[in-house]
């Protein structure tokens, strides 16, 4: 692995710059709130900044290839080292995480939800943050799961202290959820370790070693790892923390979960478990695909059940992860670059749905569907985002959703070699099926908050319209660069895919493809 | 039989001053405290408490020099006392979580004028008893260091006289321990009798792997009298009442310094004194460190006192610190599991103190030991609830706090052995560290989520001594979980001199 660029410390600067910003801030007293934002926000603007600046440099000649590399001695002792490097993998998703955390900061600029505290929300939002990028920059399994665990306990608080009523219930649920899958994994590791000589925890010496391990044992850390990011993705049956911690987070942090902390899942999938352990991998791929189409439409139907509106973006999240996560199973090039521009697409929208939510909710006081009507007449900017959102969710050509899921039923067509082309042929139809409950769930949704007359209860003069208004300032610094990145990468999906397919080969290496 | 002792020449035995000089310094600490009290007016009494802390802090500077002198190991008395990396790593423990327990009591015994001189004197006694007992590879020293360090933890433990609780506290503690010593006792003296010999080396080379019956019988035993002192399922009982009847500071010192002084010496024997008897030793540390563990678990649950809910906790990270011991007679897992259980000891000991800590700070304020008396903390005391968070995170094995390393090293081991009972005792330690989550997590939520129960949302007064105190355990809790090398580098060099017949 030689060093493409010798920039390599923009990584470190980038994943640890937030916890400067949260060092500041500790200093400064509670009371100065406006204070405390601006701190936090210039901290986040200047972590993105470094982010782009990644970016600039980055060789995009070169994007299959590891690039600001940085190895030095962490614990020696246990054959970990601070390893981090960047791919074309990995840099969609390292910026996702810095652009959405600053929106997310701003958005929340005005919306810190009850109790208050911004100095502690903040603070969890840029701690958050160094977990997020960390993962993604990670080459090193122990510092991959460090940075994995990171972002638990500010997640938690986040949806414990912040959320709605049930709050206590949904963040304990999540942490479990999430702890019981890391001690798993963290086992997985381990024996992934000694198995290839307890020589290193570096994912390129376990990627070269891994394929010696014999099937059999392969097929045993390889369950370990599944459980471990399955439950984070989540795939069923492991979702179902998912709809209760997203209903009882706050807008912000139902927006980080969505468009990051889910990736970090599918992510493992991409870097660790299939590079790693080949065999395996191909072992389990059919396994993965069923739960995967079985995610898609429970996820559906799930959505279809639903009378609170946050609670039904939820389950689409279930089911889009589903069609990531069939991208994945099949092994493919084709499957793999759908998956990843999946998890980029569904970031970028489901966030901006939840930001929608968040508004919504704040206007109405209510998510309940029945109860709302007519939204398109009293607050027509709001409505129509909440359409084109609902469009671009349910994968409209021409918005970034559709080539995450469309490419990635195609290539369950053809799986790769040595899996069976029926089982992945019966999956593709069932997907496709999917789609068309997608289309169904979020049109009736979009129909039934819409249109029509605004509900009798909020109607002009009823003493609840007080706090009905349409989008304001905040909301449009934040969410604009997300409705332009759906449209963006809609037209012209090349943009990523060509960051991600050097990349998505080298992972592949092992499968011939 | 006389004549041949009279007539043998005696030799006086060459004393390495420099490697006893942490036990010079501590004795020469205990006598001057001795003194002070019997003539200091009781208005002079606070001089006491300094003389304490500086008596700690002097004894740790040999421990240091000894530990850069990097001489090798130092062997006396026929190397029946050794001073090796594995001792100096201990020493160094004792004495610095020694330090934050005088930090801890220091107000809390000048407020209750509590017979100054006598606690430090007793404190102090106790911390001499574990600091020889890191050097001990004989029976007889070592049952000599335990009873060192015991007995005036029986008489810490009953220390408000006036309070039944802590009379129950002293009692159960004395009588629990007393009969513990009995059946190591006899344990020992079976071995005594078996390879005519109390040094551990010499009984390991004697004992060997041929293991008849009252051999595995004597290990057995030795084995049992120690799993009282570490407080191991099922002989715990004694640890929830004595844990809340003691005062908290003296909780506090025995849930780390007490508990870690019998881990010294449970490891100690069995690495020396019986590497070959794996056989007998390797299946009750599996089922003391599964039960214990899990029991530990489930009662903590269910506690609504924040000190016996820690003392549920610390049975139960007994368990997780018994667990690379139940595989580390496997061919190659000696040192690993060594160094799990001592990186998991440092570790637990900076944790657990700064707990105790924070319990202190809000017993002042609350005048409660309920769990529910930490609703709402976040809300007014952010500094002091962002410190339990740290600590509670900790002790649940949550990365980047120290104790993730802790429970990484122990797993390490266990996987490292690879054998079928290795990996279900690592699942059953993993299903545990998420139940442990249970009851950790409760104190999060009462202090980040719950609303203040009194109302009573008046600023928390930190004294300057436990603020020293929270500062040390804070930052070393942090310290060890981000940048765990600097453990381990102890942890690297802790070998165990004579450990496994080597």
């Amino acid at each position: 692995m030689e060093v493409i660029s010798n920039h390599n410390w923009a990584l470190t600067v980038g994943t640890f710059l937030p916890l400067v910003g949260v060092l500041i801030m500790l200093f400064i007293p509670k009371a100065e709130e406006a204070l405390i934002k601006s701190v936090a926000i210039a901290t986040a603007i200047a972590t993105l900044a470094v982010g782009i600046y990644t970016m600039v440099q980055f060789d995009f000649g070169n994007a299959g290839a590891m690039q600001f590399v940085a190895q030095h001695d962490w614990i020696s002792v246990i054959k970990s080292s601070y390893y981090i490097g960047i791919d074309g993998i990995s840099l969609p998703l390292y910026l996702l995480s810095m652009v959405i955390t600053v929106l997310v900061m701003i958005y929340s600029w005005d919306h810190v939800p009850s109790p208050g505290n911004p100095k502690a929300f903040f603070i969890l939002m840029l701690i958050l943050q160094t977990g997020m990028a960390g993962t993604f920059i990670a080459r090193d399994l122990i510092l991959f799961f460090v940075f994995f665990e990171l972002v638990l306990l500010p997640m938690y608080f986040m949806i414990g202290v912040w959320g709605g009523e049930n709050r206590q219930y949904a963040s304990l649920k999540f942490f479990l959820y999430t702890m019981f899958g890391s001690a798993l994994m963290l086992v997985a590791f381990l024996a992934l370790f000694f198995k290839t000589g307890a020589e290193s925890f570096s994912i390129p010496f376990l990627i070269e070693q891994g394929m010696n391990i014999s099937r059999t044992t392969q097929i045993w850390i390889f369950a370990g790892m599944f459980v471990g990011f399955a439950v984070k993705v989540p795939m069923f049956p492991f979702h179902t923390w998912l709809p209760d911690a997203h209903t009882q987070a706050p807008t912000q942090g139902s927006v980080i979960l969505a468009a990051v902390l889910l990736k970090l899942g599918t992510y493992g999938f991409v870097r660790i478990a299939i590079p790693v352990l080949p065999e395996a991998a191909k072992a389990w791929a059919p396994y993965i695909g069923g739960l995967a189409v079985i995610g898609i439409i429970y996820g559906s139907l799930g959505c279809l059940a639903q009378t609170d509106m946050k609670r039904l973006i939820a389950f689409s999240s279930v089911a889009h992860m589903g069609f990531v996560m069939l991208g994945i199973s099949t092994l493919t090039s084709f499957g793999m670059n759908a998956a990843m521009f999946g998890m980029v697409a569904h970031g970028l929208i489901t966030g901006m749905l939840f930001f929608v939510a968040g508004s919504v909710k704040e206007r109405y006081h209510t998510l309940e569907i029945k109860r709302i009507s007519g939204m398109l007449l009293q607050m027509p900017k709001l409505g129509w985002i909440l359409g084109f959102c609902a469009m671009a969710s349910l994968g409209l050509p021409g918005l970034a959703g559709f080539w995450g899921e469309f490419p990635a039923i195609l290539s369950a067509y053809q799986p790769a070699p040595g899996l069976s082309v029926n089982v992945f042929r019966t999956y593709m139809v069932i997907a496709a099926i999917g789609t068309v409950f997608a289309a169904g769930y979020l049109l009736w949704l979009f129909q039934r908050i819409a249109f029509g007359e605004p509900a009798a209860e909020f109607a002009a003069g009823h003493g609840h319209d007080e706090d009905i208004h349409d989008v304001n300032k905040f909301e449009w610094i934040a969410w604009t660069p997300l409705l332009i990145a759906i449209v963006v990468f809609g037209v012209y999906p090349q943009l990523m895919f060509k960051v991600l397919d050097p990349a998505v080969g080298v992972t592949l290496k092992a499968f011939g493809g | 039989m006389l004549s041949t002792i009279a007539t043998a020449a005696w030799s006086s035995p060459t004393i390495d001053y420099h490697a006893l000089a942490p036990e010079m310094i501590l004795g020469a600490g205990i006598v001057l405290l001795l003194l002070l009290d019997l003539f200091l007016s009781d208005a002079r009494k606070w001089i006491l408490t300094p003389v304490a802390s500086f008596t700690l802090l002097g004894a740790f500077l040999p421990v240091l020099t000894l530990a850069l002198n990097n001489a090798g190991t130092r062997q006396m008395f026929d190397g029946r006392y050794v001073i090796d990396d594995f001792s100096l790593v201990m020493k160094g423990m004792f004495l610095l979580a020694g330090y934050v327990v005088v930090l801890l009591a220091a107000d809390y015994i000048r407020e209750g004028d509590y017979y100054q001189g006598e606690f430090w004197f007793l404190m102090l006694s106790s911390i001499m008893g574990m600091v020889m007992m890191a050097s001990s590879r004989d029976l007889i020293s070592i049952f000599v260091s335990l009873e060192f360090l015991s007995i005036p933890a029986y008489m810490l433990a009953a220390w408000r006289k006036r309070d039944s609780r802590s009379n129950e506290a002293g009692i159960k503690y004395y009588l629990l321990g007393v009969f513990a010593s009995a059946i190591m006792l006899y344990g020992m003296s079976l071995l005594y009798g078996i390879t005519n010999s109390t040094k551990l080396t010499e009984i390991g080379a004697s004992l060997g792997s041929n293991l008849t019956s009252i051999r595995a019988l004597a290990v057995f035993f030795v084995v049992i009298g120690f799993a009282f002192k570490i407080s191991a399922v099922p002989f715990h009982t004694w640890a929830p009442d004595t844990y809340q009847g003691a005062p908290t500071p003296v909780t506090a010192f025995l849930s780390v310094a007490s508990k870690a002084a019998g881990f010294v010496a449970l490891v100690t024997v069995v690495y020396v004194g019986f590497p070959g008897s794996h056989a007998v030793w390797q299946p009750v540390f599996w089922i003391l460190s599964a039960a214990t563990m899990t029991l530990g678990n489930v009662m903590a649950l269910k506690q609504t006192s924040i000190v016996r809910m820690l003392a549920y906790s610390s049975i139960a990270q007994g368990g997780f610190i018994l667990m690379p011991l139940a595989v580390a007679g496997e061919t190659g897992v000696a040192e690993s599991a060594l160094r799990a259980v001592v990186t998991y000891l440092i570790v637990y000991a900076a944790t657990n103190l700064g707990v105790f800590a924070v319990v202190m700070v809000v017993a002042r304020k609350t005048r409660s030991g309920e769990i529910s008396s930490y609703g709402g903390l976040f809300s007014y005391a952010p500094g002091i609830a962002t410190l339990m968070t740290i600590f509670m995170a900790s002790l649940a094995g949550i990365p980047p706090f120290g104790g993730w390393f802790g429970k990484f090293a122990a797993f390490q081991s266990l996987v490292s052995a690879g054998t079928t009972w290795a990996y279900v005792l690592a699942i059953i330690g993993g299903v545990n560290s998420v139940v442990a989550f249970g009851y950790y997590g409760s104190i999060l939520r009462e202090m980040w989520m719950r609303p203040v129960p009194d109302g009573d949302t008046s600023p928390v007064s930190v004294k300057s001594s436990l603020a020293v105190a929270l500062g040390i355990t804070g930052l070393a809790t942090l310290l060890l979980g981000v940048l765990p090398g600097i453990v381990i580098h102890f942890g690297d060099i802790a070998g165990l001199a004579g450990a496994f017949g080597r």
